[in-house]
């Protein structure tokens, strides 16, 4: 038994209404844990007041530089006692989950047996960058706690000016729509930076994300510093019993006006059968004994939105592999930006080719590392020193893949400009 | 480190094994692991369960529950007692939080659903429905916070409980929060951010001990920050003519506070989108501000929200997610069916925003 409650009537009013409640879970734990009575108090207090009482720190294990988010009590009494002595201490220790965040229930029941143990009992399933949140250890039993889920196999993920800890989709274990196999490519390209991962020496933060098929289910274009979404190069692939079955249930009006009129390039045609072309580049497949759809894959985009619709019917090609966007990040500090393509198109089918992913993200790193300023993300840098020094640097050719439009203004200089089609001549022919 | 703690360790110290991530392989519910990879379509029998058919003929159906993210070690084990019932023991998370129970025997669909409902975790939050809101720590873990985040949470998901539990948007509606204008929650469909109103107050006595200047003054977006002699001490002053008071200044220097019980207000954004279906992804825009942080329930923002979403769902075509949407009816249509005021404060001037002007004649009226 824990000592007396506080009185929370804020918290309390969170007790009601449908939704699973984290008040509800914390008065739980309370019930046996003095330190959750006494953060009980502190979040009434901010619920009070309309203000945060956290301060950070600087709290670790041994060995690495990051990945604990150190929070110590800022409540205090006149003579500078914490105001909720047992919750004074409270940090985080932000452990990586496997790739998709699948689990067995063995070691969810570990996990909650060790945070029992040596902290409040309560865990964020996951937090924004992806880690599973241990919340609330005080400075004496970080340690404790980290050397039993370390030995369970679970490592510590990334705070401060480091490479962060990832995400990637469900993708090859349960989506028809994966591109390529997110889950080991999130490993080898994650388990090769432990060390930025581990000891924060970045110029700032720097994230991966993986999604396996340009639905992005990671959001990584908006996020990531770099961000690797599945796409493929040939045909959109066509199945016709359900194509078939999809139009029975659906119908015209829906194909037409919830695929044709959203395709992006207008690539999707429905035509009567006899009409339908055939080719190289183009997909077909009836949908009825009259009608059939007719996508000329040299048109599209690889959008997803009639894959999406008619899934199963319609599935991504066979030759597939990834885009690499770089520099996507929020608001802070010059404004939200998105990833911009630096790699069209790259497969990922073999080892061979997932170490060409790996090594390009090192010399990115590395790139980031000698050439961000402090606190810059790797968009900024790219802002203010151009795409076309990023990609000198990083030894990939240009590509008008890579740009929505050229250039609108003529404010560049271009003497180099016949040395450069000799470069790209020379290429071709060699080629 | 701190000192103390460093003396109290014992003095042989573990090394930690630097495993990094995990192989999930050993995680995955069986059939999972058996059609990695060969999956070949699915559909949705009902709101909150997804149906996949691998080649193989292999069948699972996944059923989703919500849940508060922040989660006590009973609710893990309560889920953990479900899985182990119905699920071959196997769960796992999505992005925003919710759980997946993935069975292959399609008899036990309905019971696992009775069982979460029965045990208070929502099944929805598939397809076309309003999910669970992606977020952050707020005033339970930050320590720069504007407001909390899980309380926001639990107050609007229990204004969108019906919405989680059915299919019934033009398109998937995904909302995340922010306490403060990092805006850790997130590009959203609908977002709700906080949006500090008035510069930061400045604790003089602390600044010198407590802050790097010159990196508070280099980390200020509009250049309004300038080392300064304040009471014979050196401190920091602040341009307030220049300041759109972002909080920027705020992390690397707590003596400059930002937040405040009045002036920091909440503000609504729409139509992020990061798919890339149809248009490509999207960046949501600030369409309403200056709400109360109004703890415990949020009730103006609630509403706020509440009335873009019913807007949207009665407006939209299938398939039109809210940057879809407003792409077709257009931003004055926009304000006019939602009543939002449209104030010259959403009219952008920060870099690069001339390519957000009408330059042309299209308008609709």
């Amino acid at each position: 038994m824990a000592k007396q409650m506080h009185d929370t009537p804020n918290l309390d009013q969170l007790e009601d209404g449908p939704w699973p409640s984290f008040v509800t879970g914390l008065k739980e734990l309370a019930k046996d844990k003095d330190y959750v009575v006494d953060l009980l108090g502190q979040l009434e207090e901010s619920y009070k007041t309309r203000k945060g009482y956290w301060k950070g720190g600087t709290v670790g294990v041994f060995g690495y530089g990051g990945g604990v988010i150190p929070r110590f009590t800022e409540l205090k009494n006149e003579d500078g006692t914490p105001k909720f002595k047992d919750a004074a201490e409270f940090h985080t220790l932000r452990i990586m989950p496997p790739a998709g965040m699948h689990y067995d229930t063995a070691t969810l029941r570990q996990f909650c047996d060790i945070w029992d143990r040596h902290g409040s009992g309560l865990i964020a399933f996951h937090g924004q960058s992806g880690d599973i949140m241990f919340q609330g250890a005080t400075t004496e039993n970080v340690q404790k706690a980290f050397d039993e889920l370390n030995e369970m196999g679970f490592d510590l993920g990334g705070a401060g000016p480091a490479v962060r800890t990832s995400m990637s989709c469900v993708g090859a274990a349960r989506c028809e729509q994966s591109c390529y196999d997110e889950a080991k490519t999130h490993r080898a390209v994650i388990n090769t930076f432990l060390d930025d991962i581990h000891r924060p020496s970045l110029p700032y933060k720097f994230k991966f994300k993986f999604s396996g098929c340009p639905n992005d289910c990671m959001n990584s274009v908006q996020r990531a510093d770099m961000a690797v979404i599945g796409t493929w190069r040939d045909n959109i692939r066509t199945d016709e019993a359900l194509a078939k079955t999809w139009f029975a249930k659906h119908g015209m009006d829906e194909l037409v006006n919830d695929i044709v009129a959203r395709c992006p390039t207008k690539t999707f045609q429905v035509k009567e059968l006899k009409k339908i072309k055939t080719g190289e580049h183009i997909s077909t497949v009836a949908v009825s004994d009259t009608h059939g759809i007719e996508i000329n894959n040299q048109d599209c985009v690889r959008c997803m939105h009639c894959i999406n619709v008619m899934t199963g019917a319609l599935a991504p090609g066979n030759d597939k592999g990834a885009t690499v966007l770089v520099g996507g990040k929020s608001h802070l500090k010059i404004g939200g930006l998105m990833g911009t393509v630096v790699i069209p198109f790259i497969k990922l089918d073999t080892d061979e080719n997932l170490e060409k992913l790996v090594d390009f993200a090192q010399r990115t790193i590395d790139f980031f590392a000698e050439n961000a300023l402090e606190h810059e993300r790797t968009g900024e840098m790219i802002e203010r020193i151009g795409l076309a020094n990023f990609l000198d640097a990083m030894e990939l050719d240009v590509d008008p893949a890579m740009v929505n439009s050229p250039r609108m203004n003529p404010y560049v200089r271009t003497d180099g400009w016949d040395d450069e089609v000799a470069k790209i001549n020379a290429k071709k022919q060699s080629a | 480190m701190n000192q103390a703690v460093q003396a109290a360790a014992p003095a042989a110290k573990r090394k930690p094994k630097e495993t990094g991530v995990p192989d999930n392989k050993k995680f995955l519910h069986p059939s999972l692991e058996k059609n990695y990879g060969n999956w070949k379509y699915h559909d949705r029998p009902r709101p909150g369960v997804l149906h996949h058919v691998s080649h193989s003929g292999d069948q699972v159906w996944s059923v989703r529950a919500g849940t508060q993210r922040q989660m006590d070690i009973y609710t893990i084990r309560k889920l953990c007692d479900i899985a182990d019932t119905f699920a071959e023991g196997r769960v796992r998370f999505t992005i925003r939080s919710n759980i997946e129970f993935i069975v292959s025997d399609e008899s036990k669909v309905a019971p696992l659903i009775t069982e979460l409902e029965s045990n208070g975790f929502p099944v929805g939050g598939t397809g076309n429905s309003v999910t669970m809101i992606a977020h952050t720590q707020g005033w339970l873990h930050c320590d720069i916070p504007g407001t909390d985040a899980s309380g926001v949470v639990k107050a609007l998901m229990d204004e969108l409980y019906d919405e989680f539990r059915r299919e019934e948007m033009p398109n998937r509606v995904h909302l995340s929060t922010s306490c403060c204008e990092i805006n850790c929650g997130g590009q959203a469909d609908i977002a709700i951010i906080v949006q500090h109103t008035k510069p930061p107050v400045i604790n003089h006595d602390l600044v010198a001990n407590v802050c790097e200047r010159p990196t508070v003054v280099a980390r200020c977006p509009v250049a309004a920050i300038r080392p300064a002699m304040v009471n014979g001490k050196p401190s920091l002053e602040i341009d307030e003519s220049k300041c759109m008071c972002c909080g920027a200044c705020y992390p690397p220097c707590p003596p400059m506070q930002i937040n405040d019980p009045e002036n920091s207000k909440l503000a609504i954004w729409v139509g992020g989108k990061n798919s890339n279906a149809r248009g490509k992804p999207t960046f949501m825009k600030m369409v309403a501000s200056g709400l109360p942080n109004n703890a415990p329930r949020w009730p103006e923002v609630a509403d706020a929200v509440k009335n873009i979403i019913s807007v949207y769902k009665e407006d939209a075509r299938p398939w039109e997610r809210m940057a879809d949407w407003i792409d077709r009816i257009g931003w004055p249509r926009f304000f006019e069916k939602t009543g939002l005021p449209f104030t010259k404060y959403l009219i952008d001037d920060w870099r690069g925003s001339r390519a957000n002007l009408n330059a042309s004649t299209h308008i609709r009226f």
